[in-house]
């Protein structure tokens, strides 16, 4: 609303109809604690006369009472919304600012510039298509720069405008602003950002804000707000192939079913092929149900109702797409993944992930690697804390269409929610399908698991030692293995303390590494009992997810889970290894039972309460309980 | 090649947002205040869901002291377009005679507004509200999420707010918890103007400019509504062509001189004015983070 009154058109009603042409950008601002970005914006809405009287009055209230520049009006006292962060004199939280000119209209996203709110700034350019980065001139291009840049090239905005800010404390100097640009354009184009504008203002007096102002001759380009009025608005989705999540079925009656949803790319008419994904049908669009009535063509950023041609199984959470370009089908994905909880996230724990109108349950592979975002070092990692940004493997319990997030956001963005808080933990982009392990062909060899088993006449299983430290898990598999053992059986016992002295001597004993720990020597009991073997692994294995996990990866039957069940009291009693003293005067963390949790079995396949069972009839009943089940002929003979 | 222009733009968005919670929450229910906003959010709702009715009810929370004019539109508008209105009126506040003269503005819309949305929350087991706030109303909307959480005391907590990415909003909660919803967050004062002038959306009378009986008390324009409405020695209403910005409690709702009696004037006036709009709410004026108190304690 470059609405000052004189431009007003004579006939309001020709004004009205201006209006309707106006377009929109949404753009986000992001700059280090005191680069004056509050200032930039409150100037920017204060120069676009986007302000109010009373909204005047009560800045010019405030500026008296807390402003930091004199008699002059404090711009960012706009801006700075919540109580506490006038307090601490710092912006804590995405806000949004709405402002027009006779050309757009505006919705910025004014987000923090420190390390711990990272998370804000993601979001706030999760809807941007354009960037303001703040520098300030004193200081040049820095760390948080850097961090900001990669943030937004990360997200997918393309157009950044560089404002070198504070230029009236480096006495306008065209070289400080020339050596800044230099530098900032070198790095941001290792990043992928080339469409850099950089433009040399003061916020606090107002040069090249708005008006070009007087400070600064040397500088000839266009001031912030009329770059911003010609950038051309982003249409790309116009023109990809169509794609629409199904957002909720509308039916309200028998003669009408729709499918609602908003286009995310692309343009549908009336009579277009599509297919449904992930199931793959196809139909016919037989009606576009605007919001003002039917259309027989709608664009992307549209929200609709389609009906088709033939009744076809749709419900939430499918996606509509292109017939002659789909979308892609996977429950396996590459993903960047951005963290914003307190609670770190670990690999292998359930997460509900949302992408467009699906919400499945999604689980983190081990991270490939951390992404340091001031560096750009790609470093090692076992989980992510609060405003990390790793590439990890998701694994669907479900499948999901999607497109890379580079081609579309809203095909290939998604957010994670814990399933305990129903936070919103983390967010993050899709960039590839990864093939399944079912359709990596497993090398099929001469010699299989039956051959293996049926030369040492048995057959192969897992069993499962499961319980405290101390709970007498490793004594009774030790029986169990001797009398297999001195019965002909092939066998072999996986012991937890001994694994972790090998195969896991690079694991501790953090919720990360414990679920770690036990996928190895999950995978481990697998190979061995695809050679064949009986094995038994005797681990505390405090997880259900985790147990549940090395269940998985064995075929029905196969795998008998044992709960040496000992309740706490009783093995801290015991404490044969002196561990629990040790847990109890705090020497060693994350003991389970003392400082780390133990989830006892739901449906063991043998349950031993070691109160009244001793270690020889717990051996035996397990035997039992294997012949019964056709591990071991029931003409076995036992050779003491 | 078609183009949206801002306010198709706005529309979908809002759009989106009503079927979301739809598709995501239980027992959802638009509160409906009768201004302005509200008329929007009702006719963009209508949208959404066409061809099927309204799937769920409009909440209107009445203190008692709306202007009568308010009361008649709304009840019109339900049977117009043949809604479920719920009114919910706080009758332990009724039995203790909470008025905004005696009981002061802060008193009366803590008891008749705040808690009596709650009990009216509570009662009928609604676990999403849709609420017309706009993000440009004033400073600390400004962060409001579109989905914004609210504890089971249907506070505000500004620290456990979700993030917000893309058109991804997250509906879960735990038993208790409630979501107000706000699909009119991106739209300003003018957006809302230019809406209803392009949809030809109805708006109750008291928005044009008309001759009214007001007082003039600390600098507000009062209109004297009906005969509750205590007189100073020596005050006199007098008619004046006066309009609202914002309609609410009519003691605490101050009219401003206009000519506007058109949409067209009302929008001319609004650009040459200048004055946002909430500077008519009494309530707003006192502590100039007050508004954020008031959210934190569970006013809309």
């Amino acid at each position: 609303m470059s609405a000052k009154p004189e431009a007003l058109p004579a006939q309001l009603n020709a004004w009205l109809a201006a209006q309707a042409d106006k377009d929109l950008l949404r753009f986000i601002t992001c700059g280090s604690v005191d680069d004056g970005k509050s200032t930039l914006i409150g100037r920017l809405l204060y120069e676009s006369q986007a302000l109010f009287e009373d909204q005047l009055s009560a800045l010019e209230r405030d500026s008296r009472r807390l402003g930091t520049q004199g008699q002059e009006l404090d711009f960012a006292l706009l801006v700075d919304g919540l109580a506490a962060e006038r307090e601490q004199g710092i912006t804590i939280d995405v806000a949004y600012r709405f402002f027009a000119t006779e050309h757009r209209k505006y919705i910025v996203a004014d987000t923090p510039g420190h390390e711990q709110y990272t998370r804000n700034m993601v979001t706030g350019a999760s809807t941007a298509e354009l960037a303001v980065i703040l520098i300030d001139a004193r200081k040049g291009v820095l760390t948080q720069t850097r961090r900001h840049s990669y943030l937004v090239s990360l997200l997918g905005i393309r157009r950044v405008v560089l404002a070198v800010n504070k230029m009236d404390l480096v006495e306008y100097a065209e070289p400080v602003f020339a050596r800044i640009e230099r530098e900032y354009r070198e790095f941001a184009a290792r990043i992928g950002l080339t469409q850099i504008t950089a433009i040399p203002v003061s916020a606090l007096v107002g040069d090249n804000v708005v008006e070009p102002g007087t400070h600064m001759p040397w500088y000839r380009g266009p001031t912030l707000l009329s770059h911003l009025d010609s950038v051309p608005p982003v249409q790309q989705s116009a023109t990809q192939p169509f794609r629409m999540p199904v957002q909720w079925v509308n039916r309200p009656n028998h003669e009408f079913r729709g499918y609602a949803g908003l286009i995310a790319a692309g343009d549908v008419r009336v009579g277009d092929p599509l297919v449904v994904l992930p199931s793959g049908l196809e139909s016919r669009v037989t009606r576009i149900v605007g919001p003002d009535g039917d259309l027989a063509q709608a664009i992307a950023g549209q929200s609709v109702t389609l009906v088709l041609e033939d009744q076809i199984d749709v419900s939430r959470g499918d996606l509509f797409a292109s017939a002659a370009a789909p979308a892609q089908v996977s429950d396996l994905f590459e993903a960047t993944v951005v963290w914003m909880s307190e609670e770190p996230m670990l690999p292998g724990r359930p997460y509900l992930l949302k992408c467009g109108a699906r919400t499945a349950t999604a689980t983190v592979a081990p991270l490939k690697h951390k992404i340091n975002v001031n560096t750009l070092e790609k470093l090692a990692a076992r989980q992510l804390e609060l405003n990390e940004i790793g590439l990890a493997h998701l694994s669907l319990d479900r499948p999901l269409a999607f497109d890379p997030y580079e081609d579309n956001r809203d095909t290939g963005g998604f957010i994670l929610i814990d399933r305990i808080s129903n936070s919103t933990v983390g967010a993050g982009l899709l960039h590839a399908a990864l093939h399944r392990a079912q359709d990596l062909h497993w090398q099929m060899l001469d010699i299989d698991q039956g051959r293996r088993s049926a030369q040492k006449q048995q057959r192969a299983c897992v069993l499962w030692f499961t319980g405290l430290s101390g709970a007498g898990k490793s004594t009774i598999a030790n029986l169990v293995e001797k009398r297999l053992f001195g019965a002909g059986r092939h066998t072999y016992l996986l012991d937890g303390d001994n694994v972790r002295h090998g195969l896991c001597r690079d694991l501790g004993f953090t919720d990360v590494d414990r679920v770690e720990n036990i996928r190895r020597v999950g995978e481990v009991a697998h190979l061995m009992t695809d050679a064949g073997l009986i094995v038994l692994v005797s681990f505390i294995s405090p997880f259900r997810a985790e147990r549940r996990l090395a269940r998985s990866l064995l075929a029905p039957g196969e795998f008998f889970e044992i709960y040496i069940d000992t309740p706490l009291a009783e093995a801290e009693r015991r404490d044969a290894k002196g561990l629990y003293r040790k847990a109890r005067a705090g020497e060693i963390h994350n003991f389970t039972g003392i400082d780390s949790p133990y989830e006892p079995p739901e449906n063991p396949e043998v349950h031993i309460d070691t109160r009244i069972t001793s270690a020889e009839q717990a051996a035996e009943q397990i035997i039992m309980h294997l012949r019964k089940m056709g591990v071991i002929d029931r003409d076995w003979v036992f050779i003491p | 090649m078609l183009k949206l222009s801002h306010l198709a733009r706005l529309e979908a968005e809002s759009i989106h947002i009503f079927r979301e919670v739809l598709a995501e929450c239980e027992r959802p229910v638009m509160l409906y205040s009768i201004g302005k906003d509200s008329s929007v959010m009702l006719h963009l709702a209508l949208k959404a869901f066409h061809p099927a009715p309204l799937p769920f009810a409009l909440l209107h929370v009445d203190t008692t002291w709306k202007f009568r004019e308010m009361i008649a539109f709304r009840d019109q508008t339900a049977r117009r377009l043949g809604l479920k209105l719920i009114v919910h009126i706080n009758q332990e506040g009724v039995a203790m005679g909470i008025n905004p003269f005696t009981h002061g503005s802060a008193l009366h819309t803590d008891i008749m507004k705040t808690q009596s949305l709650k009990q009216a929350l509570d009662r009928h087991g609604f676990d999403a509200a849709f609420g017309g706030a706009r993000r440009d109303e004033e400073k600390s909307r400004a962060k409001e999420r579109v989905f914004s959480l609210r504890s089971a005391q249907h506070r505000w907590d500004p620290k456990r707010q979700r993030p917000e990415l893309w058109r991804l909003y997250n509906a879960r909660m735990t038993k208790g918890e409630s979501l107000r919803v706000f699909p009119l967050s991106n739209w300003t004062e003018l957006d809302v103007w230019q809406y209803i002038y392009q949809e030809n959306i109805p708006i109750v009378p008291l928005y044009f400019a008309k001759e009214r009986p007001v007082v003039e008390r600390d600098g507000a324009l009062i209109m004297v509504d009906d005969e509750r409405m205590p007189l100073a020695a020596g005050e006199q209403p007098r008619l004046r062509k006066v309009r609202f910005r914002t309609l609410g409690c009519y003691p605490l709702t101050g009219a401003i001189d206009s000519e506007a009696d058109s949409l067209p004037a009302i929008i001319e006036e609004m650009l040459v004015a200048r004055t946002s709009e909430r500077q008519g709410r009494v309530i707003d004026q006192d502590g100039s983070a007050s508004m954020e108190k008031k959210k934190q304690e569970g006013y809309f």
